[in-house]
Formats: structure tokens, C-alpha cells, sequence
């Protein structure tokens, strides 16, 4: 009732328990510059997607433009996972560890119907989606998706790294898989991500 | 490309008008029912391209003689695989496609494996190295087994799957067990473990391995099962 002094906007309110001060941000926004115009990726091409992700590192669509040229064939030095194709379950170890391998930070993307969902290949050899393996960032639809799309994703991607906070706590959190199964999210959830779709539940086999 | 000829001065041409059923047959065909009669079921001609039927466990002494024989010199395997039909009596086929480089010819031997028979052949491999990955796959798929084959183990899927063979009929075209199982069991498998000590060998990966799976391997173990 008047006792209280009225606030005075000219006055600049620091508040110490915000660990986001004017020069933690700024340094997020240069390290975020940095890193979101030199994403190093490491091509995990199986399929037909590979062959436009080529045509995107290419000349006329010029991957280069992004900081991404340098093409990083050992995981270890690499900050972008994209997978370019289907994975069939012999290779879900491999994709598995290749992602653990990578360093932090480190970003993934699936490119295409099949490393998305399993696409056409809704069948018992191919993986319904790596995001049942692996986490995954941005999605890139398509079968193939045009070097155009690629380089949109690519630049979603750029954006979400652009946006990321020192202050996030949980920034760099590793998935553990759980220890006896292996798996990142519970079994129910894999299956309900991998049910049926269309028109493939019509196309089991009747018997003779 | 039915009757070849050795001769060299004879170009081949791109056969036209072939008719679907019948035409000339390759004369190898009545050749193996000569030597081979009892072994022989039938022959038939389609699309231009001879098929001979045979008894299961001849097959080897007939690849052997098409192989061998100077009249026929079959040196080049082309393809071992498998059909299932929907058929009650005569389900599953064994096919071979063999051709002879000398006298341009195309041979498909095939041998019909009854319902509630074995599902076993002889191997081709001493014959032709080449069958090694072939018949592997046909195994791998279907189950068959190739009597003869040193190193008869699954080529395409890994060596812990447990679903079955995948191009049978009665295999579901989704699996046998719910994806997570199926995503369980395959990220319990280890990449390395699905070589041999001879791939390994070959690959110079060897050396790189860990001490302790050098060991294993040296010991004898064919893969981590």
C-alpha cells in the first residue's frame, strides 16, 4: 500500500538465478553460428537416397554452401548422422554403434520413406523407422527426396542448432539403451510405431 | 542360342520369334536321358529355353558329366535357387543354370522335391567353386540343405535369426515374431561376429581384431554363435 517503491523501468533488473546472462547468450549465438555452418556429416547411404544425397554434395546443388563438404567418413569426426536409405535389421547393430561412436554434439537425420518409416518395404527384413535404433532430428520425406528437400532438412537442422541453450541442462544427454534389451524406447512403443499402414495389411500371404 | 555350334566363325545372332512352348531343345537334354535314364523325369522347351527335370540325388553325377564331357563342357554356373509353387504333390524345385561357353547353350536342370521329402541336394561345389554363396543363399532362404558343402551356414540374414526361411510360403511376409522382438534380437547381434576364420583371413581384419576373439577363432570357433 504505497510502502512498496514502484518499478522504475529505467533501471536494468539482473536476476541471479538465471544462468542466462547477456554474454551466455551471445556466446550461445556465436558457438551455434559456428557449429550450424560447419555440420560435418557422415554419409550412412544404403539405398537410392544415397545417390541423391550425392547429387546434393555435388556441383550444382553444392552441399559446400553449408560448411558441409568435408564429408567425414569415420564417425568420430563427424557432428551430422544422415541416414540415406533403408536399414534392414543385419545393420541395426552397425547403425547403432556408428551413432554411439559419433562425439557430442551430435545431430541425425533420416532421409527418405524408408530410413523414416520403413517405407514400401513393410516386411521382415527392413527396420520400420531408425528412430526405433537411433535418435533422430529432423525427418526428410520422399522416395527419394530431391536434393532440394535434403537441403531443407538441412537447414531445419541448421535452425534447431541455432536455437540451442548452454543453459539447457539435458542439451547433451546420451539415450541409454536399456541394458537387456538394448532398446532405446519401450517394446509396445516400437511395435505401435511399426504397426501396418495402407495398404500393407492386406498383403500377408494366404495359405495354400 | 539352342544349338551352339564350336565354331568359331559362326556370329551369334539374337534369336527372334521364339515361340512360348516348344522349338528346338538342346541336345544335351536327350544326351542325359541316354546316359542317365532312370535319373531323367523330363524335358520341356520354353521361351527357347531347355529345361531338364531330374531325380534329387543324381544331380551331382549329371553336373559332373555336363561339366566333364567334351560334347558338353558346361563351364559356368550361372545361378542355384530355389521355387516353391503352390503345388500339393511337387512343391518345392531346386533349379541350376548352367552354360556352356564353347557351344553357347542354356541348360536350367531341375529337380522337384516331393512334399514330406527332405530337403536335401547334393552340393555342386566340388564342381564349380562359384556354387559356394549360391547355395549358402538358397539355404538360407529356404532351408535346403546341400549335402557336400563345406561351410553351410546363413549368408544373408545373421546367423542367430530364428524366424525360419523367409521365401517359403508359409513364412509371413511381415516375420514371425513383433518388431520389437525382431529389433531385440538384432541389435543383440554382434556385426563382427557373422565371419568365418577364413573370411577373416582373406580380409587382412585379422590382425585388427581383438586379442580375445583372435583367440576364439583360432580355436576353432566358425562364428559367434
Amino acid at each position: 500500500m504505497g510502502l512498496t517503491a514502484r518499478p522504475d523501468h529505467q533501471l536494468v533488473t539482473v536476476s541471479p538465478q538465471s544462468t542466462e546472462g547477456w554474454v551466455a547468450t551471445r556466446l550461445d549465438f556465436l558457438v551455434n553460428w559456428g557449429r550450424a555452418n560447419s555440420l560435418w556429416p557422415m554419409p550412412f547411404g544404403t539405398a537410392c537416397c544415397a545417390i541423391e544425397f550425392m547429387a546434393t554434395a555435388a556441383s550444382k546443388y553444392d552441399l559446400a554452401r553449408f560448411g558441409m563438404e568435408r564429408m567425414s567418413f569415420s564417425p568420430r569426426q563427424a557432428d551430422v548422422l544422415i541416414c540415406a536409405g533403408r536399414v534392414p535389421f543385419k545393420l541395426a547393430p552397425v547403425l547403432r554403434r556408428i551413432w554411439q561412436q559419433m562425439l557430442q554434439p551430435k545431430w541425425c537425420i533420416s532421409m527418405g520413406a524408408c530410413a523414416s518409416s520403413g517405407g514400401m518395404f513393410d516386411n521382415y527384413a527392413v527396420v520400420q523407422g531408425i528412430d526405433t535404433i537411433i535418435p533422430v532430428d529432423v525427418y526428410v520425406p520422399g522416395c527419394p527426396p530431391r536434393p532440394e528437400g535434403l537441403i531443407y532438412g538441412i537447414m531445419m537442422l541448421q535452425e534447431k542448432v541455432k536455437r540451442e541453450r548452454m543453459s539447457d541442462e539435458r542439451l547433451r544427454d546420451e539415450m541409454e539403451p536399456d541394458p537387456t534389451s538394448k532398446l532405446y524406447i519401450p517394446p509396445s512403443m516400437i511395435d505401435e510405431l511399426s504397426e501396418p499402414f495402407g495398404n500393407s495389411v492386406h498383403q500377408t500371404r494366404s495359405g495354400l | 542360342m539352342v544349338s551352339g555350334s564350336a565354331d568359331p566363325a559362326s556370329a551369334p545372332a539374337t534369336p527372334r520369334g521364339i515361340p512360348h512352348r516348344g522349338g528346338p531343345m538342346n541336345p544335351s537334354a536327350d544326351r542325359i536321358r541316354d546316359r542317365f535314364g532312370s535319373s531323367f523325369v523330363r524335358a520341356e522347351v520354353t521361351w527357347g529355353e531347355t529345361t531338364v527335370f531330374v531325380r534329387p540325388e543324381s544331380v551331382y553325377d549329371i553336373v559332373r558329366y555336363l561339366h566333364d564331357d567334351a560334347s558338353e563342357q558346361y563351364d559356368y554356373l550361372s545361378d542355384v535357387t530355389a521355387v516353391e509353387y503352390r503345388d500339393l504333390e511337387l512343391p518345392l524345385q531346386v533349379v541350376w543354370h548352367l552354360r556352356s561357353l564353347p557351344y553357347r547353350r542354356f541348360l536350367r536342370l531341375k529337380a522337384e522335391i516331393p512334399k514330406g521329402a527332405p530337403l536335401r541336394v547334393p552340393s555342386v561345389m566340388p564342381i564349380y567353386s562359384g556354387a559356394d554363396w549360391l547355395e549358402r543363399e538358397c539355404f538360407d532362404m529356404f532351408g535346403i540343405q546341400f549335402d557336400g558343402h563345406p561351410d553351410l551356414r546363413r549368408i544373408l540374414m545373421w546367423e542367430q535369426y530364428a524366424e525360419g526361411y523367409p521365401l517359403r510360403k508359409d513364412f509371413p511376409l511381415r516375420g514371425r515374431f513383433s518388431r520389437s522382438e525382431q529389433l531385440r534380437q538384432a541389435l543383440a547381434a554382434q556385426p563382427e561376429s557373422r565371419y568365418s576364420m577364413t573370411e577373416l583371413t582373406i580380409a587382412d581384419a585379422f590382425e585388427d581384431l581383438p586379442l580375445e576373439m583372435r583367440q576364439r577363432l583360432a580355436g576353432g570357433e566358425k562364428t559367434g554363435e
